[in-house]
C-alpha cells in the first residue's frame, strides 16, 4: 500500500512539473526553484508533513522534499539552539545529499565529456 | 519626421507578429496528455524504487532518517553517473519532468554544465559551473529555510 501511495503522489508532483513546463514559459531552473521553495513554505505552514507521513518517498524524493528537509531541519534546530538553529538546521539536515552531489558530480564532470544527443 | 518613425516602428511590430505566427506553424504543439502521463509513470516509479531501497536499508537495521539519506545519495550518484555516460538526456527527453522534478534532476543539473565547461579549467570551468543551476536552488531554498526557522522561533516564544 505504501508503494502505491508513493507512486501516485510522486507521479502527481512530477505531472505538476510537466504541466508547468508545457503550459507556461518557465524554464527548468525556475521550476526547480519554485518546487524547492514551495516545499519549504508548505512545510513551514505544517501542510507538507502530513503528505510525507502518508506518501513517504513519494513526497521526499521529488524536489519539494528537498525544501521540506531544509525547512524541517531549521524548524527542529530552532527548538534546541534558538537563533543559531535557524542558520545551522537547514543545511545540517541536507548536508549528506548536497555534499554527495557536489563531490560525486565534480568527479563525474572530470571523468566524462559531454556527448551529442542520441 | 516623427510620423515616419512611428510608421516604421509599427511596420516592425507587424513584422515581428507575422514572424511569430510563421514560427508557430513549425513549432510542434507539446502533447500535453502523453507528456504528463510519461512524467507521472516515470516520476512515480523513481519514488517507488526509492521507497523499496529505503525499506531494504531499514530491514537491515538502519534508522529511518539515515536510510532516507542513503537513498538520496544513491539516487543523486546514479543520476550523475547516467548524466556522465550520456543516458540521462535521452531518458529526460522521454520522461520530461518525470526525471527532472525528483532529486535526480537536481543532480543532473549540476553535472551537465560542469561537463560542458571543462575546457575553461578545473576551477573556473567545472568548479564554478557545477552551480549554474544548483546555485539558485540552494540560495533560494536555504534563504527560505532560515526565514522559516526565525518565524518559528518568534511564534514559539510568543
Amino acid at each position: 500500500m505504501d508503494y502505491l501511495w508513493a507512486f501516485l503522489i510522486g507521479g502527481l508532483i512530477c505531472v505538476i512539473g510537466q504541466l508547468l513546463m508545457d503550459f507556461t514559459k518557465l524554464t527548468p531552473p525556475r521550476i526547480l526553484v519554485i518546487f524547492v521553495v514551495s516545499g519549504a513554505i508548505l512545510t513551514g505552514l505544517g501542510l507538507y508533513q502530513p503528505i510525507v507521513d502518508f506518501a513517504k518517498s513519494g513526497a521526499t524524493v521529488p524536489l519539494p522534499g528537498f525544501g521540506y528537509l531544509l525547512a524541517k531541519g531549521a524548524m527542529d534546530a530552532v527548538k534546541i539552539d534558538g537563533f543559531m538553529g535557524a542558520l545551522v538546521g537547514g543545511l545540517k539536515e541536507t548536508a549528506a545529499g548536497i555534499t554527495a552531489a557536489i563531490v560525486f558530480g565534480y568527479i563525474i564532470a572530470l571523468i566524462f565529456s559531454p556527448k551529442p544527443l542520441r | 519626421m516623427a510620423k515616419k518613425k512611428k510608421q516604421k516602428e509599427q511596420e516592425r511590430k507587424e513584422q515581428a507578429k507575422a514572424y511569430e505566427k510563421y514560427v508557430k506553424q513549425f513549432t510542434p504543439n507539446p502533447k500535453y496528455f502523453s507528456n504528463a502521463f510519461k512524467a507521472f509513470v516515470v516520476g512515480g516509479l523513481i519514488c517507488v524504487i526509492a521507497l523499496y531501497i529505503q525499506n531494504l536499508f531499514m530491514a537491515q537495521g538502519m534508522v529511518k532518517k539515515d536510510a532516507a539519506t542513503a537513498v538520496t545519495v544513491i539516487l543523486v550518484c546514479s543520476a550523475q553517473l547516467l548524466t556522465g555516460i550520456g543516458w540521462f538526456d535521452s531518458i529526460a527527453r522521454f520522461a520530461g519532468a518525470g526525471v527532472i522534478v525528483p532529486i535526480t534532476g537536481f543532480a543532473n543539473s549540476m553535472v551537465s554544465p560542469a561537463m560542458e565547461f571543462k575546457k575553461e579549467g578545473l576551477v573556473l570551468g567545472s568548479g564554478a559551473k557545477l552551480f549554474t543551476l544548483a546555485g539558485p536552488v540552494l540560495v533560494c531554498g536555504i534563504s527560505v529555510s532560515v526565514i522559516i526557522g526565525i518565524i518559528h522561533l518568534l511564534i514559539n516564544k510568543g
